[in-house]
């Protein structure tokens, strides 16, 4: 059950054909423990989400190979819960529904699942508002039905794509101390996707950080802050001197584009 | 998981939030029943304004560009009416065309929805189906009759096969664009949690397609009535169309408005039917926002 190792071996992916194709990611190495907590940080539009996307079986890789505890990944699966950017929760049924449905598609029996999923609910804090359908919710709480459902499933793996982009700072802050509770419960292997550096550096035991387009892991940033962390971690000057770090590569990585539009290439 | 031991994570931040949250999800609405009251007495004025006119015009014989000579005026209608009432006639042409339309339209309602489903779902299926579906779609229902008649031993079994044509392709068309318009992120997400391709399309794409088929639902069922009555003029026996042509023909006029305020009734019934029962399989449209 624990596990949930990942491996990554000079993976592409390509999206489209022919002459408009994109090469989102090129040979990407990564390499993943299990029960890890790893951030993938980069500048906007890198191919970071296309990580989540092969992890998680919705895209296909072109080349290199892929695989999580050993087996080659090749469609989604319950053992891999994917939390989006955006909700991604089922309009048509209610917070409980929602989170119900992955032990529904196992076969779980009605009030089993429904009981294990009043669980979870309470667990994310949302146990008034199991009757609520999604449009009814606060972008937070809907963050947190997201979350609950792909726990529900007890994944080994849980890959999150900027989950928390969307939310104002204060909710923000809070998801990340409920997500690092949930991860130190539950000892899932976490890969998290963002274009924040404080968020990567405050939730992570790892950063990768990843180069422009196509994107490859350009450097690791260890992460050796004591556990548990509360949010008063995010004004020490240890954090201080990873953010920093980690902004320098990020921002070398953004500059870099610019300087060379703006130099002429000597010959 | 045990609830109890992670509760430290919900610290007061979160249940202020929380908090602010449930009165907004939980706050009532402020009621509507005055403007509601307002908008119906407004019509009820038009529709009465628009009747004394009509009364007008007849008992006048208004006859410039419309010669309303010949037009019975409401009053008569309405005696007209009390006259029908009475005798089982009128009740029957009613139920006959009800039973064509509801046959027709249940029968395209099943078909279409199935097609669409299926042809919005797999390539192809779309590319097989699509194409004769294109070639016989803008053909309108009404051309049908004369092939109708012929492929149906019966005049009645002709008259439900124009409803079905009148509903199948709104319905189909509705579907099908329901479907594909289906945020891929959702299937993805069911996929993700476990779903196989019959629980998608049973969890993800039938619910998510229901609105639009609800609106083709709507749509046909306008149409399947529209068939009809053109279908019971032509080649009927009874039947509220049949009803309202044989009332020209015998030169009975107060009968034939009859017959078209018993259409308009009827067409405007079973859509609000449709919409209505639509409803109850929707109940999370019906819940109040929060946002």
């Amino acid at each position: 059950m624990s596990s949930g190792v990942i491996a990554m071996h000079s993976v592409k992916v390509h999206f489209g054909e022919g002459e408009s194709a994109v090469l989102a990611l090129d040979g990407m190495d990564l390499s993943i423990q299990s029960g890890e907590f790893v951030s993938v940080l980069g500048p906007s539009g890198c191919g970071k989400s296309t990580i989540i996307g092969a992890v998680a079986g919705f895209t296909r890789i072109s080349a290199g190979e892929l695989s999580v505890d050993g087996r080659a990944v090749t469609a989604p699966g319950p053992e891999r819960g994917v939390v989006f950017q955006q909700h991604t929760l089922f309009p048509w049924k209610t917070a409980l529904e929602n989170v119900e449905f992955g032990l529904k598609m196992r076969g779980v029996g009605q009030r089993e699942r429904r009981e294990r999923a009043r669980e979870i609910l309470e667990t994310v804090g949302l146990s008034e508002f199991s009757r609520h359908y999604p449009h009814q919710l606060s972008g937070g709480m809907q963050q947190r039905v997201n979350l609950a459902r792909a726990l529900v499933n007890r994944p080994r793996v849980l890959l999150m794509d900027e989950p928390f982009c969307s939310l104002d700072a204060q909710t923000r802050l809070q998801m990340q101390e409920l997500v690092l509770a949930l991860w130190e419960e539950l000892h899932m292997t976490v890969v998290f996707v963002t274009h924040e550096v404080d968020e990567a550096v405050y939730l992570s035991d790892r950063v990768a950080v990843l180069s422009r387009r196509p994107a490859r892991v350009k450097t690791w940033i260890e992460v050796d802050l004591p556990r548990p962390r509360t949010h008063a971690l995010l004004t020490t000057p240890e954090f201080a001197r990873l953010k920093r770090e980690a902004l320098d590569l990020l921002l070398g990585e953004a500059r870099q584009p610019i300087l060379e539009q703006r130099l002429p290439r000597s010959a | 998981m045990n609830a109890a031991r992670i509760s430290s994570v919900q610290a007061t931040p979160l249940r202020s939030e929380l908090e602010s949250d449930a009165a907004r999800a939980l706050a009532p609405r402020p009621r509507a029943s005055r403007a509601w009251m307002k908008s119906v007495a407004i019509g009820a004025v038009s529709i009465a304004s628009w009747l004394a006119l009509w009364e007008a015009a007849s008992v006048y014989e208004w006859s410039f560009f419309f010669r309303f000579e010949n037009i019975p005026a409401p009053t008569e209608v309405i005696r007209a009416t009390g006259e029908l009432l009475d005798s089982p006639k009128f009740a029957s042409h009613l139920l006959s065309s009800l039973r064509r339309v509801f046959l027709g339209f249940s029968i395209a309602t099943a078909l279409a929805v199935t097609a669409g489903l299926v042809i919005g779902r797999f390539r192809l299926a779309a590319q097989a189906l699509l194409p004769p579906l294109e070639i016989l779609r803008p053909i309108p229902a009404v051309a049908w009759i004369p092939i109708a008649i012929l492929l149906f031993a019966s005049s009645e079994r002709s008259m439900v096969f124009i409803t079905f044509i009148g509903a199948f392709f709104p319905v189909l068309l509705n579907t099908i664009h329901g479907v594909e318009r289906i945020d891929q992120r959702l299937i993805n997400a069911s996929r993700s949690l476990g779903a196989n391709e019959f629980d998608v399309f049973r969890e993800v794409v039938l619910p998510a397609a229901l609105p639009s088929i609800v609106a083709g639902l709507s749509i046909g069922m306008g149409t399947s009535w529209f068939s009809l009555v053109t279908a019971e003029m032509i080649s009927g026996q009874f039947g509220i169309g049949y009803y309202t042509w044989e009332a020209y023909t015998l030169q009975k006029y107060p009968s034939i408005v009859l017959g078209m305020i018993g259409i308009g009734v009827l067409g405007m019934g079973s859509s609000l039917l449709v919409k209505r029962v639509a409803r109850l399989f929707m109940p999370w449209l019906r819940a109040e926002g929060a946002r």
